[in-house]
């Protein structure tokens, strides 16, 4: 499971690239100090903070109580004390103790302050199913969290976009959800490590990951490899999908989706989290609002069916997969 | 006379007599010599509560004209306020509850920083950096986690920095004391050695649950499971108070383990202003607290030993009747601010989400106009 091993020359895993970009923010802000369960002599359940600990010190590289609300209660208070604290959920479905932490403390404290207060902190969180894990281990809760004004929501979804959004977030002086697509971890991208480059897409930004002229797809973290490899089958099939990684699930760059969306007049959205009352349906809505006269057919969900994430040998019938963006994209037809 | 075992000491015994400096008659019992009480500052403790308890009467009285929503009395609870954070350096950070009206007046905040959140005008209402007192908590005991952060954070100064020699102390009630964020504070204190005070006022009533439902042992006891060195006292002996505050406050700034301090006091009001306190508890209980009012046993011993003549009280009650004046000037004053400092607050830089719904929500207001 190591991070640092097994890549090829140039090329790093998701997981290796955010310990890189861990690294970079640490040695280029001292007031950065990580946060976690398990995060120092162990690196974390999945090594994310491998080497980290011996390379800046306990001092910077704190292994927390077992206490979620706590590590981020605590966040709350060292980022009052200026420091920028980045703190690790072990598990997608770990992070509701910190749940009013989270949407009652952290989001609210700035405006409640009239914008005096500066609460620079950052959660990771590993999310999302298809490593075969157990309950509470598998989860996309990133609704809630888009749901309270006062937090950034951002998800990463390949080795190099996460290397520099991590970065982004930490120098970011409002809260950051930051979402690591957790069977993403091993896929591995040509990566140099360092500080963002300047032409990088903003932490706010959606990034177009594969153009295209007919149908617009949309998914963030683990789909966005899912609508890619859907955009691969597609093009053998004679449609042209654009896929858009969201990057920022709140805010959302509407921008960018509606001036795909105006250019290929069908948009299907791809997420792993049940769709009720999921970012897609916002998602759907908006560029309903902002494009209907040029929309060919109504905005498509692929989500995770409305049901408690399942048990893990049943995970391949809940997550979206390829037939069920295709399929999707079929209905954008049907109008 | 001084009677300890009529202290209700809900909901257990206590295991151990409450820290007293001040008799219920106003004599000074064995121990205020070493804690160094002085004319000079039982004066200024006692001006203190006064002038609280003034501020706190017309915040009450505003709340009942229609000028605040809501108000959350500290009458009864001066002395546990002022004793405690008078024990503090203006350089220590205070994390409060919500109820610390008292202790905010201490610090400098002003009538109409208080009062913004209760009328309506703004959910914090002053700047924490500027008197190093936290906004208030409205989710129970959620400030206990900020305040160990924040304690975690100089810890990592005094590393750094070896003159740096704050410390933070934290309010909360017995009610609070329940939350799990306050075991989980409590705990996370006690294993890192935060230099922190936590400041336990156990007022005996969480809205309209008696201590005595919800804790099996005394919260001191609970305290000193977790590992931090807990002093019970009065809180409504402000000398008290002022002495076990200084002193853990003391050893918290020498380097010393987290501590706890379990001030045993009462809520003379209800909980807020939107409950009928008569409903839960009798009249006898008030009474009996009643007959404990801060005030008047500082004003029994400033009478008794000759420390404050007729000068010095009339000139506090000029003080005051200024303060009641300016409170109620102050808050009939406060006015709503525009929605739009809201869109602007809400993040460190307005998106261009905001920006626009902000525009929005102009263009319509305006279309009225």
């Amino acid at each position: 499971m190591s991070t640092t091993s097994e890549v090829s020359a140039g090329e790093l895993t998701l997981g290796a690239a955010l310990n890189a970009g861990l690294r970079q923010a640490m040695a280029d802000d001292e007031s950065v100090i990580l946060v976690g369960e398990d995060i120092g002599a162990l690196g974390g359940v999945f090594r994310v903070t491998d080497g980290l600990r011996a390379e800046f010190g306990d001092d910077r590289v704190i292994d927390s109580l077992l206490a979620e609300s706590g590590i981020v209660g605590t966040a709350i208070g060292l980022a009052l004390r200026g420091y920028r604290p980045v703190c690790e959920i072990q598990f997608d479905g770990f992070v509701y103790p910190a749940f009013d932490q989270i949407v009652s403390q952290l989001a609210k404290l700035r405006a409640r302050s009239g914008g005096r207060l500066r609460i620079p902190v950052t959660i990771r969180i590993p999310c999302g199913g298809g490593i075969g894990a157990v309950e509470h281990h598998s989860e996309s809760n990133e609704a809630y969290f888009c749901h309270t004004a006062g937090l950034r929501v951002v998800a990463c979804a390949g080795p190099a976009d996460a290397h520099w959004m991590i970065q982004q977030a930490i120098a970011c002086d409002d809260p950051v959800i930051f979402y690591e697509p957790k069977r993403r971890y091993w896929d591995k991208a040509p990566v140099e490590p360092g500080p963002v480059p300047p032409d990088a897409p903003a932490l706010d930004q959606a990034r177009i990951a594969r153009p295209g002229t007919d149908v617009t797809v949309i998914a963030y973290g683990p789909t966005v490899r899912v609508a890619l490899d859907a955009a691969t089958v597609a093009e053998s099939e004679g449609r042209s999908l654009e896929v858009i990684d969201l990057r920022s699930l709140s805010p959302v760059d509407f921008g960018t989706l509606t001036a795909s969306a105006r250019k290929t007049g069908r948009v299907v959205v791809v997420h792993e989290a049940p769709t009720f009352c999921g970012l897609g349906a916002e998602i759907a809505a908006e560029i309903t609002e902002r494009c209907f006269p040029l929309l060919e057919a109504p905005v498509q969900r692929v989500g995770g069916w409305n049901v408690p994430y399942p048990p893990a040998r049943t995970e391949e019938h809940y997550l979206p997969d390829l037939d069920r963006v295709l399929d999707a994209v079929d209905v954008t037809y049907q109008y | 006379m001084t009677d300890l075992t009529d202290v209700p000491t809900t909901p257990a015994d206590l295991g151990v007599a409450p820290m007293r400096l001040l008799g219920e008659d106003g004599e000074l019992l064995t121990g205020a010599a070493d804690a160094a009480v002085t004319a000079e500052l039982t004066r200024g403790l006692y001006r203190d509560m006064v002038l609280a308890r003034q501020f706190d009467q017309d915040a009450f009285n505003l709340q009942r004209q229609g000028e605040l929503g809501l108000w959350l009395s500290c009458r009864g609870q001066e002395a546990a306020q002022v004793g405690s954070i008078r024990a503090l350096r203006a350089s220590d950070h205070v994390f409060p509850s919500y109820r610390e009206h008292a202790a905010a007046l201490c610090r400098g905040l002003r009538p109409a920083e208080l009062l913004t959140q209760w009328r309506g005008t703004a959910h914090g209402g002053w700047d924490p950096g500027d008197y190093r007192f936290h906004l208030y908590s409205l989710v129970l005991s959620t400030q206990l986690l900020h305040a160990t952060g924040y304690a975690l954070g100089v810890a990592a100064d005094r590393r750094r920095e070896p003159g740096v020699d704050e410390i933070v102390l934290c309010y909360f009630g017995d009610g609070a004391a329940s939350q799990g964020d306050a075991n989980e504070a409590l705990n996370w204190a006690a294993v890192t050695g935060a230099p922190l005070v936590f400041f336990c006022q156990n007022n005996q009533w969480a809205i309209s649950t008696p201590s005595a439902a919800q804790s099996r042992t005394p919260l001191h006891v609970r305290a000193a499971g977790f590992g931090l060195t807990a002093t019970v006292v009065d809180g409504n002996d402000v000398l008290a108070v002022h002495a076990a505050t200084a002193a853990a406050a003391a050893r918290v700034r020498a380097g010393g383990p987290p501590e706890f301090i379990e001030a045993i006091t009462y809520r003379m009001a209800g909980h807020s202003t939107s409950d009928d306190p008569t409903r839960y508890r009798d009249a006898e209980e008030v009474e009996r607290w009643e007959r404990r009012d801060p005030l008047a046993r500082v004003r029994l011993l400033l009478d008794a030993r000759g420390w404050a003549g007729e000068e010095f009280h009339t000139a506090l009650k000029e003080e005051a009747t200024a303060l009641s004046e300016a409170t109620r000037a102050a808050c009939r004053a406060l006015t709503p601010p525009p929605l739009e400092d809201t869109f602007r607050h809400t993040l460190a830089e307005e998106t261009a989400a905001l920006r626009a719904e902000r525009e929005r929500y102009t263009e319509w207001r305006e279309s009225f106009a």
